[in-house]
């Protein structure tokens, strides 16, 4: 293990960051401050933090419409996508996407998406680019289980894979697909055994322990940025959310989420920090009291943010 | 002035972007090695290279999507779509991907790219390989949209495509590539968003684009000269952004309007076209605004099947006559 003290607290930081800014929004959306469709990524905050802190500014991320985790976890302001969730003009698009939309091109984001699978290609050609201009920079796919059935995920894969792009498709199976369970729409055991239709590898690891994510995707980073071609890596997680905020997945198996919450990746890290890591109590508080003030202040920043013109309606259409 | 193929001006236009900036880089089906189903793309891949000239597999919606995330990391993608037809393969990273981008991220991304892609009838090609489907394209936010009918434009609309950052699809016809035209040898741009004047004329205005604007010019010179009836021909060459100033005051001038495209009549940019001249300009005109175009058929495969299905200078002539004074039933 060779991570340092910095760096297991920054893994810490960021999931308890991910996970209180969903559970906010969650309750601010049941009052009504946030209009449309909300998918909350509680739970899976391991695979985001585990790969995204390994990721430079010039490292893009393709996303989904459950993108909230993803865009934190690889540096979006939190006001700004608080304030974008509640249309307001301050957001990071203005309030012309919400929250399947949020992006930060600065920062290597480019997008939530809100068709299944669109970012996979999407990545592969920002991987493109990187390989034409020697940059040594990689792109990471985020797509759920689900989109290991579109066309987007074949086609994607297989001209990542003629090409030998610098990309990390990160396939997060969180066991639903909208309202489908895993065993419904996948007609094999593992999403990673398809890397071997394309000529890759496809790697596992355990998605709710925020290191296992990050020593697999380490090695799947190196390996793309080394030249060699993409990685296919399949991180097993839990949606304890329903697909949208609102659901009332009458499709899941009662005392399931009970049971998940027993096995919570954010809380079992800390335990683990402070068991095994010597990392003290008051430590944790400690950012967990930032993570507040820093949840508290977006939240502050969105309500107090004017809502956009009617003006600019029109405008952004074309540069 | 130099003669050239409309292919030519095309292949020309892309060699020249590419030596003049090495971000633009070209992608798509059998582009590179075999120099592209229709020879348009011939000579490039030797030139610049297999990764500025990218051959791809069968995978219309990746080839897009890459298009989508290249452009948005810096690079200028030219890719192709084989057949327009197959812009049900790929529908999803045009519309809801290229187009919206810049809008959701309220002009943080950039898209400067391009899709070439090439419809229309008159080969035989059959119901899928036959299509006008620029409508569809016109519908959507976001793209800008062009339709080059002779060398000239084809050359200075693509540098213009490839200069622009917004995403451009840009929609070549097969039965033109073997037009020959004037190009000159020295550097010009054809700006997107301008029609073009092709014949000034007094009594009717004929708007058209594509392989019809060829027929509209037959159709204008056999109305002069058999009837006295003079014609303004106007080539549109761009659907998105639409010179809408052009065709108003053409039809300010003539009081009327015939609207022509091989594209199937009903949910045509002819309705669009009509629509909008009877808003804007509805005091001026003397007759009902008639759309020539195909019938709500798929494009048939033999001769005279496709020969019938076509619009032609004959039913140009005859949309013409329908609404100059005398005619049956129109007004004096």
């Amino acid at each position: 293990m060779d991570l340092d003290r910095a760096q297991l607290m920054r893994l810490y930081r960021t999931m308890r960051l991910i996970r209180r800014f969903e559970e906010t929004v969650s309750g601010l959306f049941a009052e009504g401050h946030i209009p449309g469709f909300l998918h909350l990524y509680i739970g899976q905050e391991a695979v985001a933090a585990g790969i995204c802190t390994q990721l430079d500014r010039e490292d893009t991320i393709t996303s989904t419409h459950r993108g909230h985790g993803h865009c934190i976890a690889k540096g979006a302001d939190v006001r700004r996508m608080m304030a974008e969730l509640f249309g307001k003009s301050t957001g990071c698009c203005r309030g012309k996407g919400g929250s399947m939309h949020v992006a930060d091109v600065s920062l290597g984001i480019l997008g939530a998406n809100g068709i299944v699978g669109a970012g996979i290609p999407i990545a592969v050609g920002a991987a493109l680019t990187a390989k034409i201009r020697g940059t040594g920079k990689i792109a990471v796919a985020f797509f759920g289980e689900g989109a290991a059935g579109t066309g987007y995920f074949h086609e994607g894969l297989n001209l990542a894979a003629v090409l030998k792009l610098p990309v990390v498709f990160v396939c997060e199976s969180n066991q639903y697909a909208e309202f489908t369970p895993r065993s419904r729409h996948l007609p094999v055991e593992t999403v990673a055994s398809r890397a071997s239709a394309y000529g890759f590898p496809g790697m596992t690891a355990d998605g709710n322990d925020v290191l296992a994510v990050y020593y697999a995707f380490r090695e799947a980073a190196a390996r793309a940025r080394g030249g060699e071609g993409p990685v296919l890596l399949e991180c097993f997680t839990r949606r304890w959310s329903g697909h949208y905020e609102g659901d009332p997945q009458r499709y899941r198996p009662a005392g399931e989420v009970e049971e998940w919450r027993k096995d919570d990746p954010v809380a079992s890290f800390a335990v683990r920090l402070r068991e095994r890591h010597g990392i003290a109590a008051e430590e944790i508080e400690a950012v967990d009291s930032d993570v507040e003030r820093e949840i508290a202040e977006a939240v502050r920043f969105a309500k107090e943010s004017p809502l956009p013109d009617p003006s600019e309606l029109l405008e952004h259409v074309y540069v | 002035m130099p003669v050239i193929r409309y292919s030519k001006a095309i292949n020309d236009a892309l060699r020249e972007e590419m030596r003049r900036d090495e971000r633009v880089i070209l992608a798509g089906e059998d582009i590179g090695a075999p120099g592209g189903s229709f020879g348009v793309t011939r000579g490039l891949q030797q030139e610049f290279g297999e990764w500025r000239v990218i051959d791809t597999p069968i995978s219309e919606s990746a080839i897009i999507g890459m298009a989508v995330g290249a452009a948005a990391t810096g690079l200028r993608p030219v890719v192709e779509i084989m057949f327009m037809d197959f812009l049900g393969v790929c529908f999803d990273q045009i519309l809801n991907q290229a187009a919206k981008m810049g809008y959701m991220t309220a002009g943080a991304m950039r898209l400067p790219l391009v899709i070439r892609m090439q419809g229309g009838a008159g080969f035989s090609a059959g119901p899928q390989h036959s299509q006008s489907l620029e409508a569809m394209l016109m519908h959507i936010p976001g793209i800008k949209v062009v339709m080059p009918s002779n060398p000239y434009d084809a050359k200075g609309l693509l540098k213009s495509a490839i200069r622009d950052d917004n995403p451009v699809v840009f929609v070549e016809h097969k039965m033109l590539y073997g037009m020959k035209g004037e190009v000159p040898d020295e550097e010009y741009l054809v700006p997107i968003g301008k029609a073009a004047v092709l014949r000034e004329g007094t009594d009717c205005t004929i708007v058209a684009l594509g392989q019809m604007v060829h027929e509209a010019a037959k159709a204008a010179q056999r109305l002069e000269e058999d009837e006295g009836i003079r014609c303004e021909v106007i080539d549109l060459r761009s659907i998105t952004p639409l010179d809408t100033e052009t065709i108003l005051a053409s039809v300010r001038k003539t009081g009327r309007l015939v609207v022509v495209h091989e594209a199937v009549r009903t949910g045509g940019i002819g309705g669009e076209i009509a629509a909008l001249v009877q808003e804007e300009a509805f005091w001026y005109l003397d007759a009902p605004i008639m759309r020539v175009a195909a019938p709500f058929t798929p494009v048939p495969f033999s001769k005279p099947l496709e020969r019938a299905y076509l619009p032609n200078a004959d039913a140009i002539c005859r949309a013409v006559r329908q609404i100059m004074p005398g005619a049956a039933g129109s007004r004096p």
